[in-house]
């Protein structure tokens, strides 16, 4: 049997969405954006909305995604994409707007932007990636980094009495009447790459609706700002951030599906 | 038939912003410019255009609110003053790196810091430097009355448009509260009517995506882009430059103001006049792009110049630049809020120009 006869459509399982550029994820190997990013992608084709779609990319290894998805972007200053997107969806109602923020942007200067988006519910989605550290500037404490974290910045560790504990700005924002659904994903395995996809759908499929605003946050790693192998970081992963930041959808259409 | 009404400054740019076919206002409130989105909530913007009118959470979210939908090709604007302009810098940089169109108004009022809601020009510098960080330049228009506030709008789209430029209309307390008559101009229907090669409205096809980004990270093509953005501000030097000459003519001394500063030096200028003091007043329409060939120009035929702000002196560099040392040139000026009379400007050009 030869490869053509093999690769044929009714053979098909998975193919790498047309709407990833040519370009090689220029993320460090083991990070979760490489896939965040495919889920996307993948999840805008299959419903359609490619022509339709304008992504807002902020400051951070986030910014990095209108490289790699094949739609129309803004740049975002660092913190503002909500305020950037409700700008665009405001005037462009009928298109569908999302921002793919990382922890330093939406949970620490953007903290505003985001609740207040969110607030008003906007009738956007944001994709909200949380490695618990700022990645891009060399792995600094970030509001999300767990108690006892050691980063560049929390050399010996986050000391809990003089830096504060984690921002648990999922949870916060899953209080606001605006917000329609909220979820808490990861993509460190195959079974949570799937979860991960359907939540990210239903997000966009909420804004699609005109039900509100979406919100999936996915639990990642940074190996490189964390200091460990990609296998370990996700260990790490598992072991302490899914404790902090449990996984599973928080509110569904409107309602709290989980005891904060 | 012709429209006069007597309105606030601050209501003139409100309204003229409806007509002027503007798709978005974003705006957070301070005094004294507070009237403006007032203005566009009582009137019904949305309900007369499809006018898009929304109060931002702070100065920082409506700027990049403008941000956002600049990027689609719209018409948007937003308002505010000086602390809350100060607040906006950043993402002004990001509109002019990126090259987008839209219009800021600052009804300046008096600092440093939170200084007082009372008038001032020491906005100058923040305006005609760049103001945030990066090499640019904003087009920058100053009003000298509620007329010129409602008719700067329409301008002021036009050029951003024009140039893919932010256009900031630089206006003041006194000008922004003030009422007097306007001749309002006929509603311009909401149209895009430039090139949409740039905008993000979806990627369709037939295109490739569009990315609205003042980001590289590789200093060459930045350099490049840097280049570009010096060539188009030099084309609004040579191109954009507007200023009003009041009896400069024969004039042996000239008063260089504007805004309302100017307002007051035509009565100063009466003043001097009567005395038989030949001075003229020479007010820049564009404070970016500045007129300095018209003020190089008259710096070879007249004794001095004297630069009227309600700052400390900051507009007076650029005359001091543009007449390169040819004659004195010096600065007068109420500040902190304080607005100078036609008689305290008078007394000071004759203690400079004439008594010494």
């Amino acid at each position: 049997m030869e490869v053509k006869e093999i690769i044929r459509q009714e053979n098909m399982v998975y193919q790498r969405s047309s709407l990833l550029t040519s370009k090689p994820f220029s993320y460090c190997p083991g990070c979760g954006h490489g896939t965040s990013n495919r889920l996307v992608a993948e999840v805008i084709e299959e419903l359609g909305i490619q022509n339709d779609t304008i992504g807002v990319a902020p400051v951070g290894c986030s910014v990095l995604i209108y490289d790699f998805i094949d739609i129309d972007f803004s740049q975002a200053p660092h913190g503002r994409a909500p305020a950037v997107a409700t700008g665009i969806k405001r005037v462009l109602p009928e298109k569908v707007v999302f921002t793919y923020q990382g922890d330093g942007d939406l949970a620490a200067i953007g903290t505003s932007e985001t609740i207040h988006a969110c607030n008003r519910g906007e009738n956007i989605t944001i994709i909200f990636v949380n490695n618990g550290i700022y990645g891009m500037t060399g792995g600094q404490m970030a509001p999300t980094t767990l108690p006892g974290m050691k980063t560049s910045t929390s050399p010996y560790g986050r000391e809990v009495a003089t830096m504060g504990t984690p921002l648990k700005i999922t949870e916060m924002i899953a209080h606001l009447d605006g917000v329609n659904f909220v979820s808490r994903q990861a993509v460190h395995t195959p079974a949570a790459v799937r979860k991960a996809k359907k939540a990210i759908r239903a997000a966009f499929e909420c804004q699609i609706n005109k039900k509100g605003l979406g919100f999936v946050e996915i639990v990642s790693n940074c190996n490189s700002g964390w200091k460990m192998t990609p296998v370990k970081a996700n260990q790490w992963m598992e072991e302490n951030m899914f404790p902090f930041y449990p996984l599973g959808d928080i509110k569904v259409d409107g309602k709290l599906v989980k005891t904060l | 038939m012709k429209e006069f009404l007597l309105m606030k400054g601050n209501e003139a740019i409100a309204e003229a912003a409806i007509r002027a076919g503007a798709d978005a206002y974003f705006g957070y409130p301070i005094t004294p410019q507070s009237e403006i989105m007032e203005y566009l909530m009582t009137e019904k913007a949305t309900e007369r255009t499809g006018m898009v009118v929304l109060q931002a959470e702070s100065e920082l979210a409506a700027i990049n609110m403008v941000y956002g939908a600049a990027g689609t090709g719209k018409k948007v604007l937003t308002s505010s003053s000086s602390p809350g302009i100060s607040l906006m810098q950043e993402g002004i940089s990001y509109i002019a790196g990126a090259e987008l169109p839209c219009v800021i108004i600052n009804v300046v009022r008096a600092g440093p810091g939170l200084g007082t809601i009372q008038p001032s020009q020491a906005d100058y510098f923040q305006s005609v430097k760049g103001g945030g960080h990066g090499d640019y330049r904003l087009i920058v228009l100053a009003p000298s009355s509620v007329q010129e506030m409602a008719d700067f709008v329409p301008l002021a789209f036009d050029l951003a448009f024009k140039y893919r430029n932010p256009a900031l209309i630089l206006s003041d307390g006194v000008i922004g509260q003030m009422m007097e008559k306007v001749e309002l101009f006929k509603p311009i229907p909401r149209t895009e009517q430039f090139d949409q090669s740039w905008v993000i409205t979806g990627k369709t096809p037939d295109r490739k995506a569009n990315v609205i980004t003042s980001l590289d990270l590789e200093p060459l093509p930045m350099e490049k882009h840097n280049h570009h953005l010096q060539a188009k501000y030099k084309k609004m030097e040579d191109e954009e430059v507007r200023f009003e000459e009041i009896m400069c003519d024969d004039a042996d001394y000239i008063m260089v103001a504007y805004g309302s500063s100017a307002r007051i030096c035509s009565k100063a200028l009466q003043l001097a006049r009567a005395k038989g003091v030949k001075v003229g007043l020479l007010r820049p329409i564009t404070l970016f792009p500045f007129p300095k060939v018209r003020i190089a120009e008259l710096a070879q035929r007249v004794k001095g110049m004297l630069s009227v702000e309600l700052s400390a002196g900051q507009m007076v560099e650029d005359i001091r630049l543009a007449v390169n040392g040819k004659i004195p040139v010096e600065h007068y000026g109420r500040f902190g809020g304080m607005v100078h009379s036609p008689s305290e400007v008078l007394e000071a050009f004759e203690k400079i120009f004439i008594k010494n």
